[in-house]
């Protein structure tokens, strides 16, 4: 199969304006005539069902939880980046476009990243002219701060709510469509298949939550905006209920996945306490700012943060990058934090914890300051943990949080089925193998608001589309496929619950393809995951009936994804015999321990085609080329 | 979203509708009993005046002819405030009792709104004891009222043998401490209803309702107290 | 320790329901209370007997989407809390819990602890937004918003729509939610053309969904886990009560 990405060529600052005017556009009149299904409600689905609305699109929304406005894009807290430069301390979409083609390892396409950069400038108007209360400085204007990895203030914030803001922000937008009768709301609604007629994607099947009923609904185009998929790994940052389902049933009827190993591991999440653990619960690396990460100098050393002097603490990321410091990218913070605990200088009851240590920052800046950036977060990790961080250090330390892997999209945000398109964390586009902090709210926001809305024109105006016939034998194939999967689930009469199977996995995952990654530890984990997945569909229980609200056959198949997944999550990272960015392969990294990318052979997307489960996919190779930001290793020194 | 020209009538109606504007009309004619209540308390303690007939002259002029139809007026007007308040917390009342049609097995009751919780039940009483008050001191149905002459009530007079009668003041006092209850929820919760709300003022006003609630309590209580304890002799 | 929970179980819609009685041994104060929860359920699972359903996301606090009644009050004792947040240390060896689903008319139970809010999706739909299309937004640093006026709108904008508020009312109110959205809006530049009409309509929908009417108590105050003031309700009855007055947002109650 040939990738083609449809990236436009020529002065990159003016690529997106001219594939924008060479696109072709839908009369006004003629748009309420086509119906686009939108799955997920987050930044990136909500944003794009409320703007194809706004557009005159007939709109049907769908999301698993029971109102869209609990996506779990509700849980950024950090800030989302735009090169506003209204610090005029030297930013521009040049530079923001810079860092996060670097920041990404370069392994992300440079006109999708272009764009993001360009595009950035028009969420924040949209998001204030929604009302999204961003912080403000005593003149009124907006105040900004620089996050994660960033040298320059680019970062708009609500408190630590940014991403509940922003996501308000497309929910009212949503509701406002819905309420106009514009948008078609189908809440606790989860999508299990994608209708694929005729070679262009068509519809979905869902099941309704509440009901149980199996139904399809037909339309002129599919948009995918159902988020990452962290939890195969069991603990991650990502909210219970967040599951690859939509883009992995979308993978077996087609569409390529990109990139599956590109996992980021965010470096300050409240460390695990037991094996009850249901998630991990991330604290904004914004706290690095102001926070010093540091560990005993000695091994095994027991004593009280507070009773070691400041000459036996090692603030390991300081001494390792004088230039950044703290503020080191994630993946670098993340696998320092291993080597340390590693090396038996962890701190906490397990030992697998390092300090972020506010001490100073209140010494220099006063606590009423402290309070009035991080209280919040400072109150959850009390609760949390039953510590004040005011006296004594915070305890963190990396955890699963996000793909910059998923389903493979061209420019258009279209996905290798015509009609499908993929947007948000769901597509592999913009972050390449690292994304920076703040940049998430970006991408989907630019996606949904922007982006989507402008492409999926050109595919509806130069698509001949047939009304769908519910008839059709694809539409009957996929409904027969989902009652059999979940008459299987339900009648499997197992031994086992569905959470046993899934921390089992996601242990495996953690160990041999989470921080770093061996090809003897992925041989070794994609010989368990097939036994153990049909260990799953023998002996899983799941109680209850298929005809109500069951909690149980929900997460059931969501598992039964997630082994799927996993496998080919493991045999991406083995592929890919070079470290770039979250993917950190511990044969291949320079003599300082940094990580060491292969630009002559794996200068690439990886892009996997389904041929059957158990069976070995086949790989397609969208070659990467950087005209404007050089490939060179990274440093952060 | 557009402003279409209706029939005042209609608009009222409307506004009466939503519970805001209920709880409004509440607010309003709480106002108004509220400055009842105070202005009944200093012609009250009139009774402590030196002057032992400075009370029944202030009845006698009351009571003129000359007064009846400002008397009546006012009469109105508080009958009317009444009505309306009542109506008003019984639709409430009645709306959110089917608003849970099934309670919890298990419910706390949080000890800061105590006097709101107890609205529904200290007005009830409160105006039941305003009929009893008024039938024993205005229409003498209860105890007989004696007469210092035509339109002259010697309250003085009636007003001590009433209370000397414990039941009659156990009733009354009962009556008032629900009043202060009563009052202390209104009278700051009828900002809140009107709107006015503010993170400096708002404490303020709650702790002065609180003290004024206290006063009309302490201020009306004291009487049957003197009465019974034989500090006020006719 | 021990915990003795008694939870509201209830198969669907139309069942009676009722309260049944479990034990939790051996939980460990580090947990969640949903983790808790969770320990029950593989418990259950274990015995062939249904799991206790009961809605839940995020787990960190801000999903809106957990919530019960702990002993009579919406996500337990601990004040500012959703129910994820509650650590199982604020509780001791042998305690016993009751296990509530929220109540309210306009919040009809799916099952066990689960109830349908969309109640809340109707009221935002009514009103709760500015209308701004994508698009035609100006330059965010051409509206200024006083910091003490955004600080004011965060505050009001931190509601999760979890529910607490309606289900610790006396009266089943939905006043809280309604007027953090009324006074999230109301407070910035940007939601001034339409700060009357979006209070009538809005408060009007709430209505037709038969929520109960604010009497001004505050439990709902006390139990929000985002710690939003009562206050914001006087702002939604201000700009109510002059929408009346100015004859504005007529067309909404038709």
């Amino acid at each position: 199969m040939e990738l083609d990405s449809k990236c436009p060529t020529g002065p990159i600052e003016t690529r997106w304006d001219r594939h924008q005017f060479s696109l072709k556009l839908v009369n006004p009149a003629n748009k309420r005539k086509y119906t686009i299904l939108v799955v997920g409600t987050g930044l990136a689905g909500g944003s794009a069902a409320a703007s194809l609305a706004e557009l005159g699109y007939n709109v049907k929304c769908f999301c698993f939880q029971d109102s869209p406005r609990r996506a779990h894009s509700i849980a950024a807290q950090g800030g989302i980046n735009a090169a506003k430069n209204y610090h005029n301390d030297g930013d521009s979409v040049y530079r923001l476009f810079y860092d996060t083609v670097k920041g990404g390892d370069f392994r992300a396409r440079e006109s999708n990243v272009y764009r993001l950069a360009q595009v950035s400038l028009n969420i924040i108007d949209q998001c204030v002219a929604q009302g999204v209360p961003f912080a403000r400085e005593y003149s009124g204007y907006l105040d900004n701060r620089s996050f994660g990895g960033a040298q320059v203030s680019r970062t708009f914030y609500a408190r630590g709510q940014t991403g509940q803001q922003l996501l308000l922000g497309a929910y009212q937008a949503l509701e406002r469509q819905i309420g106009a009768g514009a948008v078609e709301m189908f809440p606790r609604t989860e999508m299990l298949d994608l209708i694929v007629i005729d070679g262009h994607a068509r519809g979905i099947v869902t099941r309704d939550l509440m009901t149980g009923k199996i139904e399809s609904h037909l339309g002129d185009a599919v948009v995918l905006g159902t988020g990452g998929y962290g939890n195969v790994y069991y603990l991650s940052t990502n909210a219970k209920g967040s599951n690859a389902t939509a883009i992995w049933r979308a993978y077996k009827r087609g569409a390529l996945f990109g990139n599956p190993c590109f996992t980021q591991i965010h470096p300050t999440c409240i460390p695990v306490s037991g094996d009850y653990q249901s998630k991990l619960t991330l604290m904004s690396e914004s706290l690095r700012n102001d926070g010093r990460v540091w560990v005993p100098a000695k091994k095994d050393d027991t004593r009280p943060a507070s009773q070691i002097p400041e000459a036996e603490r090692d603030y390991y990321l300081e001494r390792r990058y004088p230039s950044f410091g703290n503020l080191v990218p994630r993946d670098v913070a993340s696998r320092n934090a291993k080597a340390v605990c590693d090396e038996g200088r962890g701190v906490g009851g397990t030992k697998l914890a390092v300090y972020l240590d506010l001490r100073d920052a209140i010494d220099r800046l006063g606590k009423h300051v402290i309070k009035e950036r991080y209280g919040n977060l400072i109150d959850m990790y009390e609760r949390i943990a039953g510590e004040d961080p005011y006296q004594e250090p915070m305890r963190i330390y990396p955890a699963i949080h996000y793909t910059m892997g998923g389903l493979w999209v061209d420019y258009n945000l279209m996905s290798t089925i015509p009609g499908l398109y993929v947007i948000g964390e769901a597509n592999f586009s913009d972050h390449g193998a690292n994304r920076l902090g703040a940049s998430a709210l970006m991408q989907g926001l630019a996606d949904g608001y922007f982006v989507l809305p402008n492409t999926i024109n050109d595919y509806v105006a130069s698509t001949k589309l047939e009304k769908a016939d519910a008839n059709n034998a694809a539409v009957r194939d996929a409904e027969e496929q989902v009652l059999q999967t979940t008459s299987k689930l339900l009648h499997n009469k197992g031994t086992r619950s569905v959470d046993s199977f899934h921390r089992e996995l996601g242990k495996l995952m953690w160990e041999y393809c989470g921080m770093s990654r061996t090809a003897e530890g992925l041989k070794l984990a994609l010989s368990k995951i097939p036994g153990l997945r049909e260990q799953y569909w023998r002996e899983v229980k799941v109680l209850g009936s298929g005809e109500e609200l069951n909690q149980s056959l929900e997460k059931a198949g969501r598992v039964a994804d997630f082994f799927e997944l996993a496998e080919l999550i493991c045999l991406d990272a083995l592929e890919r015999n070079e470290s770039c960015g979250g993917h950190f392969r511990e044969e291949y990294q320079t003599p300082e321990g940094e990580a060491a990318r292969d630009d002559a052979h794996y200068s690439y997307a990886a892009a996997w085609e389904f041929r059957g489960v158990g069976n070995r996919p086949d790989l397609h190779k969208e070659p990467l080329t950087f005209e404007y930001v050089h490939p060179a290793q990274r440093s952060y020194k | 979203m557009s402003t279409i020209a209706i029939h005042p009538i209609h608009r009222a109606v409307r506004f009466y509708e939503a519970p805001i504007g209920k709880k409004a009309v509440m607010a309003i004619t709480g106002v108004m009993l509220v400055g009842y209540v105070f202005a009944h308390l200093l012609g009250n303690l009139q009774i402590y005046s030196s002057d032992a007939e400075q009370i029944n002259r202030y009845a006698g002029f009351l009571h003129n002819p000359a007064n009846a139809a400002a008397l009546w007026a006012a009469r109105s007007v508080l009958l009317l405030a009444v009505a309306l308040h009542i109506i008003a917390a019984t639709q409430l009342w009645l709306q959110n009792r089917a608003a849970r049609p099934i309670g919890y097995v298990k419910k706390a009751d949080l000890p800061a709104s105590y006097a709101a919780r107890t609205m529904i039940w200290s007005g009830p009483i409160v105006g039941a004891f305003v009929i009893f008050h008024v039938l024993h001191l205005t229409a003498g149905k209860v105890l007989e009222l004696r007469e210092l002459g035509p339109n002259m009530p010697d309250v003085r007079y009636n007003v001590i043998t009433g209370f000397s009668n414990p039941w009659i003041s156990g009733f009354y006092i009962l009556a008032m401490i629900l009043l202060c209850l009563h009052l202390y929820h209104g009278m700051w919760s009828m900002f809140q209803s009107l709107g006015i709300s503010h993170p400096r003022y708002t404490p303020l006003v709650k702790k002065a309702a609180a003290v004024l609630a206290i006063a009309v309590a302490v201020g009306n209580c004291s009487i049957p107290i003197a009465v019974l304890t034989g500090l006020l002799t006719y | 320790m021990k915990i003795i929970l008694h939870i509201w179980r209830q198969r669907n819609a139309d069942d009676k329901g009722r309260m049944a009685r479990y034990e939790v041994p051996n939980v460990n104060e580090h947990m969640s209370f949903l983790e808790m929860l969770d320990v029950l359920n593989e418990d259950l699972i274990a015995k062939d007997e249904e799991p206790v359903a009961f809605d839940h996301d995020c787990r960190e606090g801000i999903c809106g989407m957990c919530g019960s009644m702990v002993n009579g009050v919406a996500h337990g004792p601990k004040p500012g809390t959703t129910l994820c947040q509650l650590h199982m240390r604020f509780f001791k060896d042998g305690d016993e819990l009751y296990l509530e689903p929220w109540r309210a008319r306009a919040f009809p139970i799916v099952k066990d602890l689960v109830v349908d809010r969309s109640a809340f999706d109707r009221v935002m739909a009514a009103g709760g937004f500015i209308s701004v299309a994508t698009g035609s937004a100006p330059d965010g640093n051409a509206i200024l918003v006083p910091k003490e006026d955004a600080d004011r709108a965060m505050d009001a904008a931190a509601c999760i729509g979890c529910g607490a508020c309606v289900a610790m009312c006396p009266n089943a109110s939905a006043s809280l939610f309604l007027a953090a959205k009324i006074s999230h809006l109301g407070l910035l530049p940007q939601g001034q053309p339409e700060r009357h009409e979006r209070a009538v309509a809005m408060v009007a929908q709430a209505n037709q969904e038969l929520f109960g009417a604010c009497t001004n108590i505050g439990e709902c105050e006390a139990v929000c886990p985002k710690e939003i003031k009562l206050e914001v309700i006087a702002r939604m009855n201000h700009d109510f009560l002059l929408a009346k007055l100015a004859g504005r947002g007529a067309a909404e109650e038709g």
